[in-house]
C-alpha cells in the first residue's frame, strides 16, 4: 500500500473472507452467543483481566480480518463485513458523493471505497443483508478503544443520545 | 413530503409546492471580508433563481463561511439555503450553528458530508467528520419537530427548516444511490440537490428506480447543472473535483470546439442538459453551479427559458433595487452602521 494512513492497511487473506460474508455472518452469531456466556463468568473471576483480553483478542482478531479502528460499537453485520470506521471520512450510513469512477475512494486513491464493497458484500449476505438499510446513530467517541464485545454485552453500544430518536 | 396544508417552511418550498419547475443557484463565498462582494453576486443571482445557495468550504478551499453568506443574504430579503457540511465540525459546532442560522432568518438547510480535506488548498487540516449527512440530518429534523438538542436539552424556540440532502447519482455504487436516498428521505430529507448532471442517460436510470421506489412522491428534487467554461475547464472539474463525473462525449464535443468559443459550446450543453432534465419525471428543477461566473449562470437560466422567476410587481423589485444600493452605499461608509440600516 502506498499510503500511510491506518485506514487503508489490509492484512494477507483478510479479503477472501469478507468477500465470503456468509461465514462471517455465522461466525458473528456464534461469537455473540459465545461471548456473551462466557464473559460474565470470566468478569466474576477476575474483571480488569476478563476486560484486557477481550480487548486484545478483538484488536488481534478483528484487528486482522477488518482492520478494527476499535470504535467499541461494532455494525458489521449491518455494513457487509466490511468496517465503516475504515472510511476514511467515517461515515457509519453509506458513501459519500465523491466515489471515483472505479469505485475508489476519494481520499485514498488506491483503495477500494469502503462502501462500494460493504454494499456488494452484503449483497452476498442471507441474514443481516437488509440492515444495511438501517439508520446508524452518531459514534459514541467516549468508546473508542474499548472492546465492542464487551459494550454490546452491557448495551451500551447502542445506547444513543436522547435527542437521537 | 409533508402534508400540503401545514404552512411552508420557506419560500422555496413553497415554490417547490406549487410544482412550478425551481431553480437555485450557488452563490460561491467570496476570499473577503467585505460583505459587498456577496451583495454583488447576489444581485445578478436573485433575479435568476428561486433562492440562493451558499457554499460551505467548497472543494475543502477555504472561503467566507456558508454562515456569514447566508446571513448577508437574509439581512437583504433573500431567500438563502445554508449548506451544513461534517467535515469542519463536530456536533456540538453543528447544533449551535444551526440555531444561529435559524435566528439569521435562513428557513433552508443544506445537509451534507463535505469534499474531503485532502481535495482542498489546506490538505494538513484535520478532517472532522463526527457525524455524516444523515445523521446531521435527523438531528435537524429532531431540533425542528422535538424542539431538543442531541442532548435531549430542549430549545426554548425551535428552528423551523426545510431540510435538504445532496445525493450523486454519477458515481458507484449506483444500484445503492436510490436507496440511499430513501434513507435521506427517512432521516428528514425534504429536498435533494444532485452533484453536476453531464450524463442525461444515467440520471433517467437513476430517476426510474426512484419512481419505482416511489420517493419522487416524497421528497423534491433539484438536478445539479453548470456551464464549462472551456475545455481545460472540464478536465480539471473531471480529474480533480470529486465526485464530478464528464463523459468523454461532452470533453471531445468542448476540445473540438476552437478556444474562443468554448465558453459558448459550454453554456450551450449546459442548456441542453436542462432541456433534457425538465422531461423527466420526478425531477422538480434544477440547481445552477458554476464558480466565479454568476453571469453566465444568469444567462443559461435565461435562454433556457427559465425566466421570470417570480411574477413580481414592479414596485418590489425597485424597491428592492433602491434598498440594496442602500445597503452598498452603507457598507462603503461604515461597515458597523450596516448592521443596523437593514
Amino acid at each position: 500500500m502506498v499510503t500511510h494512513m491506518k485506514e487503508a492497511r489490509r492484512m494477507p487473506g483478510a479479503e477472501w473472507l469478507k468477500n465470503h460474508p456468509r461465514w462471517l455472518e455465522r461466525a458473528y452469531l456464534l461469537s455473540k452467543r459465545a461471548i456473551t456466556k462466557a464473559y460474565p463468568v470470566m468478569k466474576r473471576i477476575h474483571p480488569r483481566f476478563a476486560n484486557w483480553l477481550m480487548v486484545r483478542s478483538e484488536k488481534v482478531l478483528k484487528g486482522w480480518v477488518f482492520n478494527c479502528q476499535m470504535c467499541g460499537q461494532c455494525i458489521l453485520h449491518s455494513t457487509g463485513m466490511t468496517c465503516p470506521m475504515n472510511c476514511p471520512k467515517n461515515l457509519r450510513n453509506g458513501p459519500c458523493g465523491g466515489v471515483r469512477p472505479n469505485g475508489h475512494c476519494e481520499v485514498i486513491p488506491e483503495m477500494p471505497c469502503v462502501w462500494v464493497q460493504a454494499w456488494e458484500r452484503s449483497q452476498k449476505m442471507l441474514i443481516f443483508a437488509d440492515d444495511i438499510k438501517v439508520i446508524q446513530p452518531p459514534v459514541n467517541r467516549t468508546l473508542q478503544d474499548e472492546s465492542a464485545w464487551v459494550t454490546m454485552i452491557e448495551g451500551r453500544d447502542v445506547q444513543t443520545p436522547k435527542g437521537w430518536g | 413530503m409533508r402534508d400540503l396544508t401545514t404552512p411552508p417552511r420557506s419560500r422555496l418550498e413553497r415554490v417547490l409546492r406549487s410544482g412550478r419547475f425551481a431553480v437555485t443557484a450557488e452563490l460561491d463565498a467570496p476570499d473577503s471580508a467585505d460583505p459587498n462582494d456577496v451583495y454583488q453576486n447576489a444581485l445578478v443571482l436573485a433575479e435568476v433563481c428561486d433562492a440562493i445557495n451558499a457554499t460551505d468550504g467548497a472543494g475543502a478551499n477555504c472561503h467566507m463561511s456558508s454562515m456569514g453568506c447566508c446571513a448577508l443574504l437574509t439581512r437583504a430579503g433573500y431567500e438563502a439555503v445554508l449548506q451544513m457540511g461534517c467535515r469542519d465540525r463536530n456536533r456540538i459546532a453543528i447544533q449551535g450553528d444551526l440555531l444561529g442560522a435559524a435566528a439569521m432568518g435562513v428557513r433552508n438547510v443544506l445537509c451534507l458530508t463535505g469534499d474531503d480535506v485532502s481535495a482542498g488548498d489546506q490538505p494538513e487540516a484535520k478532517r472532522v467528520f463526527d457525524l455524516d449527512s444523515i445523521q446531521l440530518l435527523q438531528v435537524a429534523r429532531m431540533m425542528r419537530d422535538r424542539g431538543v438538542l442531541l442532548s435531549g436539552r430542549k430549545l426554548r424556540t425551535p428552528p423551523q427548516f426545510f431540510l435538504g440532502a445532496v445525493e450523486n447519482p454519477f458515481a458507484p455504487p449506483f444500484d445503492w444511490r436510490p436507496l440511499r436516498l430513501e434513507k435521506k428521505v427517512r432521516a428528514g430529507a425534504e429536498f435533494i440537490q444532485t452533484q453536476y448532471c453531464f450524463d442525461v442517460p444515467r440520471l433517467q436510470q437513476f430517476m426510474r428506480r426512484v419512481r419505482d421506489l416511489g420517493l419522487h412522491e416524497r421528497v423534491y428534487i433539484l438536478v445539479g447543472v453548470g456551464p464549462i467554461r472551456s475545455h481545460k475547464a472540464a478536465e480539471f472539474m473531471r480529474d480533480r473535483i470529486p465526485g464530478v463525473w464528464i463523459p468523454d462525449a461532452v470533453i471531445q464535443r468542448m476540445a473540438k470546439t476552437p478556444k474562443a468559443q468554448q465558453a459558448e459550446e459550454g453554456k450551450r450543453i449546459c442548456i441542453e442538459i436542462i432541456q433534457q432534465v425538465r422531461e423527466i419525471e420526478g425531477v422538480a428543477g434544477i440547481h445552477v453551479m458554476a464558480y466565479r461566473q454568476e453571469e453566465a449562470v444568469a444567462e443559461v437560466i435565461q435562454r433556457a427559458g427559465l425566466l421570470p422567476r417570480r411574477p413580481r410587481r414592479d414596485w418590489d423589485r425597485i424597491s428592492r433595487m433602491n434598498r440594496m444600493d442602500q445597503v452598498i452605499q452603507t457598507t462603503k461608509t461604515n461597515s458597523v452602521d450596516f448592521v443596523h440600516s437593514v
